[in-house]
């Protein structure tokens, strides 16, 4: 455990030391979303229709910016050898990694998401739905991410291999998601896309981190 | 004590080294020598578990390291070539991190301490970024200090350290030999270290092997 949280805590004042990273992705969020209502004009109802998916696919893209650096420079410094070789098991340290950039990548997502969705014209129920399936959702994002950027490690190019395998990846993530909001905006109640949301969570932080550990194994080879 | 029988190790389709035989007791030394590209890193990187070996057989106690992973890797130190230093952490940083993720929790005053010993007062707070190479790899040898470990395994310990940093870590491992501890190196330079040591060296690269019909 003692492991797990220096990870943690490593990852995070790495972060804390490179802000301009968190920031990049942050402001890419921010500017594609607002993009949207510029370019549609000011109608409330058409904006009310495509806010749910525009913000959750904003999302999907600025979750994804910093993936490629998740293992990389782990691995390029030698950090990654010595992480398989601690008697903590791999899958933990991953965990750690992800939740560190959870914490980096998608946590401020989700805090910025209900402000850029006054531009939508989003009742405040439904900037609460938003947010809450952000927060069951983003972590999916970082976790699924984690599994492939592990397998695109070491491989050139792998930036733009690593969208292609991680996107189609995140469609039950944006369909339940979205689908949250649009449910809720149409007044049939979130519950069960946010559950589904949740089970998606679930399975994600249980099988994840093994799948991304047995990437990982490989590239070390 | 670490055995192994027999190692050989592919890289493609090139046979780096075949029938690789050494034994590593208490308090032995072994030296890994041989040309640029004979394949030490990579034997390193096999007996340290990294790298599965192409064939051949690697024993810890008595047992076959596959079967003892955890406990084998719990008592092993393994230094690379990249000295696993993050750019943007102080050393003292470094330090506590490496020590935590190799499953010993170092407190602030003892990773100090060990970093004053290597040299590298008035320098722990510093980002690694504004050391210079020889003082990046002092903060990876701090770790040696630290360590509880019975077996090292160090891929070319000696690199960039200027001539009393040199005489240092030569007594740093006397000090780890005379423990009872083990120690397998790979360096160019010829190194004299106290207790019972050995020297292996890798065969020159062999030709590419006769693709078999």
């Amino acid at each position: 455990m003692n492991a797990f949280l220096a990870i943690v805590r490593r990852d995070l004042l790495l972060a804390a030391r490179r802000k301009s990273e968190v920031f990049t992705a942050l402001f890419f969020f921010m500017i594609v979303v607002s993009l949207f209502p510029l370019g549609i004009g000011p109608e409330s109802a058409t904006l009310r229709r495509i806010a749910p998916g525009v913000l959750w696919v904003a999302a999907l893209l600025a979750a994804m910016l910093s993936l490629n650096r998740l293992f990389a420079a782990d691995h390029q410094d030698g950090t990654l050898e010595q992480m398989s070789l601690s008697p903590t098991p791999l899958a933990l340290l991953v965990s750690g990694k992800v939740l560190a950039h959870w914490l980096t990548a998608g946590l401020p997502l989700v805090l910025l998401a209900p402000v850029l969705g006054l531009q939508f014209d989003l009742s405040p129920r439904s900037l609460g739905v938003l947010m809450i399936s952000l927060l069951l959702g983003t972590p999916v994002l970082s976790l699924v991410g984690a599994i492939g950027a592990a397998l695109t490690l070491g491989v050139r190019g792998g930036g733009v291999l690593l969208s292609l395998l991680v996107l189609p990846l995140y469609i039950p993530a944006l369909i339940f998601g979205a689908g949250a909001v649009e449910a809720d905006l149409a007044g049939l109640g979130a519950g069960g896309h946010l559950s589904l949301l949740g089970a998606l969570l679930a399975l994600g932080v249980f099988f994840a981190p093994w799948a991304a550990t047995a990437a990982l194994r490989i590239a070390l080879e | 004590m670490l055995r192994a029988h027999g190692l050989a190790c592919d890289r493609g389709d090139r046979r780096l080294f075949s029938a690789v035989d050494l034994c590593v007791s208490p308090g032995e030394w072994l030296q890994v020598e041989g040309a640029n590209g004979a394949g030490k890193t990579s034997l390193l990187r096999i007996l340290a578990g990294l790298a599965p070996a192409a064939d051949g057989l690697i024993e810890w106690e008595g047992r076959p390291v596959a079967e003892v992973r955890d406990d084998y890797h719990a008592r092993l130190l393994y230094l690379g070539h990249a000295p696993a230093i993050k750019e943007d952490l102080s050393a003292l940083e470094n330090l506590q991190t490496a020590a935590a993720v190799a499953g010993r929790p170092l407190d602030e005053g003892t990773a100090m301490a060990a970093l004053r010993r290597i040299g590298l007062k008035g320098r722990e707070d510093l980002p690694a970024r504004v050391l210079s190479q020889g003082q990046k790899r002092r903060v990876a040898l701090a770790r040696l200090l630290c360590s509880q470990a019975r077996l090292w395994i160090l891929d070319e310990p000696f690199v960039a350290l200027d001539v009393a940093a040199v005489a240092q870590l030569c007594s740093i491992l006397d000090d780890h030999l005379s423990r009872g501890g083990m120690l397998i190196f790979t360096s160019h330079q010829a190194v004299q270290l106290a207790g019972t040591g050995a020297s292996l060296r890798l065969g020159t690269p062999a030709a590419p092997r006769e693709a078999t019909a």
